[in-house]
């Protein structure tokens, strides 16, 4: 069987050479202009945005492709602006805890799904992935009312605890699927050798897993640096409020003079590090994005 | 087999192992479970309770029913304009935005499958859209349609197209500007479910088709489609639930004027603007029956998946 398919590797290099001469260089070409074009559609309109953030003044009532006369102004005044910093240091805090939360919360019940024996385990996933469809507006109310009632309104851990809701389904689904993908008789060594079940997780599955707990922390950090109806409806104040709320406000407020360039420019400092993490980590991410969508 | 060589201890020790996994199992699921149950199971019931009453933020405590009778909440809803128009345009923009994003997404699935030099780079480009966050395309795509600042009315007015047009301040123009927008986002999205799904076509295939003399139109047509179609269900779905939830585009694209305003937007609205808890809440509750319907769908698709998840092995 191994000789059949060497035989049929080593032939198909061949039968496209033969049928190659016709159009050896439309299909490149053709291939490329996609290629370019695939490029220019994602990369655009961000290459507009910095454009525009880079623009002041007059320069900001004209379409030029290229600021006339560039300057950082923008971004100088939304670093001097105290609403837009602490929104920053909101995020990352916020963004932080969440993600931190998630990993832990959801690898103890991910474990659970993917190695222990116990009943109802089907029902449980689906009441999970179900909680990942909600629409956050359906919560919002409630929360809101039961927020003001008890003092989380208008605080971290009132954001904290519906983002860290929001964030496990997704968490625990690609948590599972990559302790599946573990070994079992590692850990099974480790049992025989007598550990305990909790052991065996933390000693052997939890570091074999490590791409999966990327994988799952970058997503939900993703989720919580990103949502926006939640935090607009949760937080009034620059005590709380994350950078979504602070650059839609930004436009918001000032409704007949807009600072589309200081807008800008915020939007530009606020997207950065999530395009460094893409760059950096996209398998991990493609990888997380896929695990629950495609399966045979 | 390999469980069988461990399992192997006294009778009485496997017992309590199994009782021991048990109860594990039931402690390493209960803070997940836990706070499922608090913040979105009990928000739920929560809602449903509020939508049956008369509440405004203004007056203090929640002492009534509503009235003239405890639906009253949801036939004023039911009856009123602003809702019937949300709903339109909530569909209107879940129909386009979603087929868009499918036509160009599998476009662009199909580009990345063929193209073996470029595919890293064009997976990093692709998922750049992706990584921008909902808030900051729509003020991209906002710039990019400004009266004298953007570039598209510039364009498109040297080229004789829409002249003359406020794109976001003229209802269906600002509905094109806000499918655009969510298309540029989410079409990578989409492109890259479809090429994995397109990855798992076994490649015999394909060379079977082409020794029988099939076109590429062909094998795509008879081929590629019908393999690809599990994908596309589940990305679809996936898609028309966040499209169905969309809220951070139109509100600020145009804060929901100019035939824009979606369910969410205008739920959310009621609640914080005009503080009509109640009323917002009866809408809330409509919007979550209505997403919820098609999440039903989704966890029927995606049901062999968790099965497989949820299998003892």
């Amino acid at each position: 069987m191994e000789a059949h398919a060497m035989e049929r590797v080593a032939a198909e290099p061949r039968a496209a050479e033969r049928r190659a001469p016709r159009r050896k260089w439309v299909r490149p070409v053709l291939m490329w202009l996609v290629v370019v074009a695939i490029i220019i559609f994602c990369l655009f309109p961000f290459y507009w945005l910095i454009n525009v953030s880079l623009k002041t003044g007059p320069d900001l009532a004209q379409s030029d492709l290229f600021p006339p006369s560039p300057t950082l102004d923008n971004y100088d005044s939304i670093f001097k602006n105290g609403d837009f910093t602490s929104a920053l240091r909101n995020s990352v805090i916020v963004t932080t805890i969440t993600t931190a939360l998630a990993l832990i919360v959801g690898s103890f019940a991910a474990y659970a799904l993917a190695r222990l024996r116990f009943p109802h385990k089907f029902l449980l996933l689906a009441v999970i992935l179900s909680i990942s469809t909600f629409p956050a507006i359906a919560i919002a109310a409630p929360i809101f009312k039961l927020w003001t009632d008890i003092g989380f309104y208008d605080t971290y851990i009132g954001l904290i605890l519906p983002y860290l809701t929001f964030a496990l389904p997704l968490a625990i689904y690609i948590l599972t699927s990559f302790f599946k993908e573990i070994p079992k008789s590692l850990e099974e060594a480790a049992l025989v050798d007598g550990a305990t079940y909790f052991q065996a997780f933390r000693k052997v599955v939890l570091p074999l897993a490590a791409p999966g707990l990327v994988t799952a922390g970058l997503l939900t950090a993703f989720f919580v640096w990103n949502e926006f109806l939640l935090a607009q409806t949760l937080t009034s104040s620059p005590k709380a409020f994350t950078v979504p709320v602070a650059v839609a406000n930004f436009t918001g407020s000032q409704k007949f003079e807009i600072p589309l360039g200081t807008i800008s420019a915020a939007s530009v400092v606020i997207t950065i590090p999530l395009v460094a993490a893409v760059i950096i980590f996209q398998k991990r991410i493609v990888a997380g994005m896929t695990a629950g969508a495609v399966k045979g | 087999m390999e469980a069988a060589s461990v399992k192997a201890g006294t009778p009485s020790k496997r017992r309590s192992r199994d009782l021991s996994e048990r109860r594990l199992a039931a402690y390493m699921v209960s803070p997940s479970v836990a706070l499922i149950a608090l913040v979105a199971a009990y928000p739920i019931g929560y809602a449903v309770w509020l939508s049956l009453h008369q509440y405004s933020v203004r007056q203090a405590g929640l002492s009534r029913w509503a009235e003239p009778n405890i639906w009253s909440n949801y036939s004023n809803v039911l009856s009123d304009d602003d809702f019937i128009e949300s709903i339109r345009n909530t569909f209107v923009f879940t129909v386009f935005s979603v087929g868009f994003e499918l036509l160009i997404g599998l476009g662009m699935a199909l580009a990345m499958h063929a193209a073996f030099k470029g595919r890293g780079l064009l997976r990093t480009v692709v998922l750049v859209p992706w990584a921008v966050l909902t808030v900051v395309s729509a003020i991209t795509w906002r710039t990019l349609f400004e009266p004298n600042l953007g570039l598209a009315p510039t364009v498109l007015g040297k080229l004789g197209i829409a002249e003359n047009v406020v794109w976001l301040g003229q209802s269906g123009y600002a509905m094109a500007v806000m499918v655009l927008a969510d298309v540029w986002k989410t079409a990578p999205f989409m492109a890259l479910l479809l090429l994995a799904g397109l990855q798992v076509i076994p490649d015999d295939v394909y060379d079977a088709a082409k020794v029988d003399g099939a076109t590429a139109w062909q094998r795509f047509r008879r081929i590629t489609l019908p393999l690809l179609v599990p994908a596309i269900l589940v990305a679809l779905i996936f898609r028309t639930l966040d499209a169905l939830r969309i809220f951070d585009l139109p509100f600020v694209l145009t804060g929901g004027t100019n035939g824009t305003s979606t369910l969410s937007l205008i739920a959310q609205q009621e609640l914080t603007t005009n503080n009509l808890i109640g009323y917002g809440s009866a809408l809330s509750v409509l919007t979550f029956v209505i997403v919820m319907a098609v999440s039903f769908i989704y966890i029927r698709t995606v049901g062999g998946n968790i099965r497989s998840l949820a299998e003892d092995n």
